[in-house]
């Protein structure tokens, strides 16, 4: 994994799990409300908190990227085709765009940059097999589970050559210039078939190393929350806590479940 | 620790799915400590023996047991940690995205306590030679490094025996030797039995006290010495496919007139994606008749090259160029050709035969390129009968190409390149991990396509096969790629 090779930041001192807890945090509170207070505070909040990460600018611009295009895109539909309040400004085949839908754009557009910013921010430093030691031994998942998914998930680049080698084969094969659908599919059942060989032979592998052996099972690396992990998640509630007092305070809190 | 003893009585087992047994009848004693090396034909259930050592088996739903396996007098399914397996496929003993984690990864699974779990890390690191720091990432590794960190992971285990299921097959040449003298120096200085399966005996032959041959009826064909069955069973092990010192095939000398060019490189850079890999600074040319082997070791970029070669990845740099005769007509860039116009001009036979296979049947495998050309039916029928009988393959026509043995899915990926009658046949590694049988009649194979006036490019570390097609060499480098015409 790419985690691996990564330059140390101050956040890749941090437990994963604490990274887990505090960017779930941040979204349970702030999918409760729909409205544009909360999010925007939360926003705030996480920027100002955002150069104590240690994430160098550019890198943090690469991977957030997808987040910055995907959250102008949501607030479009939104705009485009939201329920519609108040007064109807254009009004064209299904598209309304009204003060409720402009309204509720805009405070999508900020609550996918508030919950998905820390969640890439937090997770660009999150090594897998960190994760997993914190999974099994501190939120106590079963190891077989934890293991076999971290397991898998090393398979995933052998996917990715597989799926490469199939594509020039298929060209080798003389069948590359037609049926782009058919080839498509054909090519993922082969990946499907070599991904179950390839799924088997691991757990043998794992078996052979005495995986699954009865006994209880020890773990070379302790998984601990400390100080800076405290701090994380306290840091997460109190963006939250922010976020939800000053929507109440000032009306526009909307719980979801109560519309 | 304690070196264990093997006792197999009337053993057998079958595979839930099958018919047959895949080992049967087998009484065999291994005492604590002996090195036994493992041999038989394709199919005599050498893995399954191996497994079943292991205690890898499963229960009833995963098969059927006959007669009892015992390790150190139990059965070995209740003697977890007691032996320790290692498996062909370097990919697949790789568990972990760092080198220390994965060999870790045994002995938590034992329930070690954790300060007794790296001293063991480290020492087993060093028992066989793997000097990467702890951190180091696994996928970097080559496969020769691979196949010592799994024994690291198997030795931190201590077990009382280590199984070794063809651990060298798939390596190239140092990596064979790195591999043998890591399993040496740690059989040497913890004294475990030793029980080794591999084709190519000239790797082992020196390092076991025992050879024991399965009979694929059933039982045990032969047990002794290494010089008392390589002496007494030689050919009939070599004509079940295995590898015997002095067995070797004897071919007569290949007299081959390379004659017009069909492919040449100009200032050639090939690699994937951004990244350059080699660079084939003299032009290389591939000549209608004439075998161009490309050699080198591992991440050297041979495959790479190959496939450029083959008009299947563009290159980063410079040109390959398709002379007017291999072109009949297209583009002289094969990269630039469509698929279609490809198949007649240029094949290719993957390093794993799996990648290639389409369709269902073996019959239907070898009928994809010629109806591809849009051949007449009677046509394609009459190249698909001829290819099954030249490659023995008349007999599962109607088999899924999934279900055919090692062997038989190289004969098969060979002939679909075939089949579209290609000038220039391009073969990524066409031989590893193949037995004896399916090598010689392989090599014969292409000598025939030699004759007939086929080019071929071949990747391969198999010094044998260069000498039997009298292939000109192209060695790359892995510092300093240079292009080397022999």
């Amino acid at each position: 994994m790419t985690a691996v090779d990564a330059p140390p930041v101050a956040l890749a001192r941090t437990n994963p799990v604490a990274k887990l807890a505090a960017s779930g945090v941040l979204a349970v509170a702030l999918v409760l409300s729909l409205d544009w207070v909360s999010a925007s505070v939360a926003l705030a909040l996480e920027l100002l908190a955002l150069p104590f990460a240690g994430v160098p600018w550019r890198r943090l611009w690469r991977r957030t990227a997808v987040v910055w295009l995907a959250a102008p895109l949501t607030g479009l539909t939104i705009l485009l085709y939201g329920q519609e309040s108040g007064t109807v400004h254009v009004d064209w085949l299904l598209v309304r765009i009204s003060d409720g839908s402009i309204e509720l754009a805009i405070a999508t557009v900020l609550r996918v940059l508030a919950i998905g910013l820390p969640a890439v921010v937090l997770f660009l430093t999150v090594d897998p097999t960190e994760l997993a030691d914190g999974l099994a031994q501190l939120v106590r998942l079963p190891a077989r589970f934890v293991l076999g998914a971290l397991a898998a998930l090393r398979l995933l680049a052998v996917f990715g050559d597989d799926w490469r080698a199939l594509e020039l084969a298929r060209r080798a094969r003389g069948v590359a210039d037609r049926g782009r659908v058919r080839r498509f599919a054909g090519q993922a059942f082969a990946l499907l078939v070599l991904a179950i060989r390839r799924g088997s032979t691991l757990a043998t592998a794992m078996e052979a190393r005495g995986f699954g052996a009865p006994g209880r099972r020890t773990w070379a690396r302790p998984s601990r929350l400390g100080g800076r992990d405290a701090a994380l998640i306290g840091g997460a509630v109190l963006i939250a806590a922010a976020a939800v007092i000053a929507s109440v305070a000032t009306g526009h809190w909307n719980f979801i479940a109560g519309r | 620790m304690r070196p264990a003893h093997l006792t197999a009585r009337g053993w057998g087992w079958r595979h839930a799915a099958r018919r047959d047994f895949a080992v049967r009848g087998v009484d065999l004693d291994i005492p604590a400590g002996q090195r036994v090396l493992l041999l038989g034909p394709s199919g005599a259930g050498k893995s399954t023996m191996l497994q079943g050592m292991a205690g890898l088996l499963g229960g009833v739903d995963e098969g059927e047991e006959e007669g009892v396996l015992l390790l150190d007098g139990v059965p070995s399914a209740s003697a977890r940690g007691r032996a320790g397996l290692v498996l062909q496929d370097p990919e697949a003993g790789v568990l972990l995205a760092r080198v220390g984690d994965d060999v870790a990864f045994g002995c938590e699974n034992l329930g070690l306590p954790r300060d007794r779990i790296w001293p063991r890390v480290s020492e087993a690191l060093g028992a066989v030679g793997l000097d990467v720091p702890l951190r180091a990432s696994t996928s970097r590794l080559s496969g020769g490094q691979k196949q010592r960190l799994a024994l690291a992971g198997v030795l931190a285990m201590r077990p009382g025996v280590i199984l070794l299921d063809e651990p060298t097959a798939n390596l190239d040449p140092d990596g064979v030797g790195e591999v043998r003298d890591a399993v040496e120096r740690l059989v040497d200085a913890t004294g475990a039995t030793l029980v080794v399966v591999e084709h190519r005996t000239e790797v082992w032959a020196d390092l076991v006290d025992r050879v024991v041959v399965l009979d694929p009826s059933g039982g045990i064909a032969a047990d002794g010495s290494p010089a008392d069955v390589f002496r007494r069973e030689g050919d009939r092990l070599a004509a079940g496919g295995v590898w015997v010192p002095g067995h070797t095939p004897h071919l007569p000398p290949l007299q081959v007139a390379p004659g017009a060019a069909l492919l040449r490189t100009d200032s050639l850079v090939v690699g994937r994606g951004r990244q350059a890999l080699a660079a084939v600074e003299l032009p290389a040319v591939v000549r209608s008749g004439g075998a161009l082997a490309v050699t080198g070791p591992n991440g050297a970029g041979k495959t790479t090259l190959a496939l450029t070669l083959a008009g299947l990845l563009p290159p980063r740099s410079g040109r390959v160029v398709a002379e007017a005769r291999l072109a009949a007509g297209a583009a002289d860039d094969p990269a630039r050709w469509t698929s279609r116009e490809l198949l007649s001009r240029i094949g290719t036979v993957f390093q794993n035969p799996e990648h290639q296979f389409l369709a269902a049947q073996v019959a239907d495998e070898l009928a994809v390129g010629p109806r591809a050309l849009g051949l007449p039916e009677t046509q394609v029928a009459a190249r698909v009968e001829e290819l099954l009988e030249r490659l023995s393959l008349a007999r599962l026509a109607a088999a899924n190409p999934f279900t055919l043995s090692g062997g038989e899915k190289r004969r098969l990926s060979v002939g679909t390149a075939l089949a579209s009658r290609p000038g220039v046949l391009v073969l990524d590694e066409p031989t590893f991990g193949q037995d004896l049988v399916t090598w010689t009649e392989l090599v014969l194979l292409l000598r025939e396509l030699l004759a007939e006036g086929a080019a071929l490019v071949t990747v391969t570390h198999d010094g044998a096969v260069l000498d039997a097609l009298a292939a000109e060499r192209l060695v790359l480098g892995a510092a300093a790629p240079v292009g080397e015409p022999a």
